[in-house]
């Protein structure tokens, strides 16, 4: 839509990299209340149906030799499932299921927002803020609910020198809270800088004529690379999730 | 502007000119509804694993393992009956072979018995035999001697017929040859 009338207006290079961003609703109209239908709400719900077709449809067949979407599915399975063991302890287990929830979520989403015209719900601060905090809320009050008043030596390390401890804590509480921050806007920009530049080569391509080639080789490169990140973003948010995880079952260093 | 129709307007605005927002992902105004679509999109989502996808995956993993274990374990019972019948088969193998030796040893001691009492029985013949020859080469010599006698005395006589013309005394000459043939 926006491109349309932009198109139509004197100027030469016109690229807007950031409109596929905009959330719009999905049936028309201007307003957007909490419960309209949107394309936010259109691509969760695909990558809702994207999480059943592995996981539910794919192991349907319940069999000890596995087909190919049952190796799919049993493989994520066990790799998120390694991972808790391995970061959280054998205590963090009884968490995987939220963050089997968390990782293949991103994993969807962010491999749905590579599609052409779609919509990426994870370059969206909203989005990811959400789970950051979620997480942080999360692990902060298990961590006191555990641990109780020990919940502290997180901030407080023992093994170094105790004049250095009051300006060690300082900074352990910052970074403490930085944590949602980061852990939200890593994703999110990481998706959000991957798409404007495929954009923005897009643009490039749309003037170019038949030198065009250049960006599109471009594109396919970018391409190939957010396929990488949107996996390993989606694998940095989980682990760091479980490290979080660990820091409030075993907060001594 | 009123208060209330602020939310309206941010995403007319949007809608309208959407380069104009910069960011569009620092538009409050549809964060309540992103944040609400998530929540529900999350809480599908684990219920889902929790209910149907997880505990799924997870028993045809135990289950997997369970299969191989127990493949493992009867893979290595019938390697160990395999051993135990190498094991029955060699003995029967050696005790068949024992046997064999005892029957052959009987069997040889048997044929040595026979072939003792045949060569015992051999040779008693041979001496029989051989006794007799004896006898009558010894009878055969005897009577050759005697012949010797007779025709050496005949050959004396006549040689001294020969040789004197006087008269010899027949019992002279016998006498004569007699001591000879004995010295």
């Amino acid at each position: 839509m926006a491109v349309d009338t932009k198109a139509a207006e004197p100027g030469g290079l016109q690229i807007k990299p950031m409109d596929q961003f905009l959330v719009k609703p999905l049936f028309g109209g201007d307003e957007i209340y909490w419960y309209t239908p949107t394309n936010v709400t259109l691509w969760l719900g695909l990558a809702v149906i994207c999480v059943i077709l592995l996981l539910v449809i794919g192991t349907r067949g319940r069999a000890i030799v596995p087909s190919r979407g049952q190796s799919v599915a049993e493989l994520a399975y066990v790799f998120v499932y390694k991972m808790v063991e391995d970061v959280a302890g054998k205590d963090g287990l009884k968490y995987f299921p939220y963050i089997m929830t968390l990782f293949i979520f991103i994993v969807f989403a962010n491999s749905l927002g590579l599609l052409p015209m779609s919509f990426t719900t994870t370059a969206q601060i909203a989005v990811t803020a959400v789970m950051a905090i979620a997480v942080f809320v999360f692990v902060t009050i298990l961590g006191v609910v555990k641990n109780g008043f020990g919940f502290l030596h997180l901030f407080w390390i023992t093994s170094a020198p105790l004049v250095l401890r009051p300006v060690l804590a300082l900074i352990e509480i910052i970074s403490y809270f930085v944590r949602p921050v980061s852990h939200s806007i890593r994703l999110a920009g990481n998706m959000m800088a991957g798409h404007a530049v495929i954009k923005v080569f897009a643009g490039f391509a749309g003037v170019l004529g038949v030198g065009a080639v250049a960006p599109i080789a471009a594109i396919t490169a970018v391409l190939a690379l957010e396929t990488l990140v949107s996996f390993i973003q989606a694998y940095v948010f989980a682990i760091l999730t479980c490290v979080y995880l660990r820091d409030a079952l075993h907060p001594h260093h | 502007m009123a208060e209330t129709s602020d939310k309206v307007e941010g995403a007319a605005k949007i809608a309208e000119k959407g380069d104009s927002v910069g960011m569009p992902q620092l538009d409050f105004t549809t964060f309540p509804n992103q944040i609400f679509w998530l929540v529900v999109t999350l809480i599908v989502i684990y219920f889902i694993l929790t209910r149907i996808a997880l505990p799924r995956i997870g028993a045809v993993l135990a289950e997997r393992r369970g299969t191989i274990t127990n493949d493992i374990a009867r893979a290595e019972e019938l390697k160990q009956a395999a051993v135990d019948a190498e094991e029955a088969y060699n003995k029967a193998l050696a005790d068949a072979r024992a046997e064999a030796q005892a029957i052959i040893a009987e069997a040889r001691a048997e044929i040595q018995k026979e072939l003792d009492a045949a060569t015992a029985k051999a040779d008693a013949e041979i001496a029989a035999k051989a006794a007799e020859s004896e006898k009558a080469i010894a009878a055969i010599r005897a009577s050759a001697m005697d012949s010797v006698t007779e025709v050496a005395k005949e050959t004396a006589a006549a040689l001294a017929d020969a040789v004197s013309p006087a008269k010899i005394d027949a019992k002279t000459i016998n006498a004569a040859v007699t001591a000879r043939l004995k010295g």
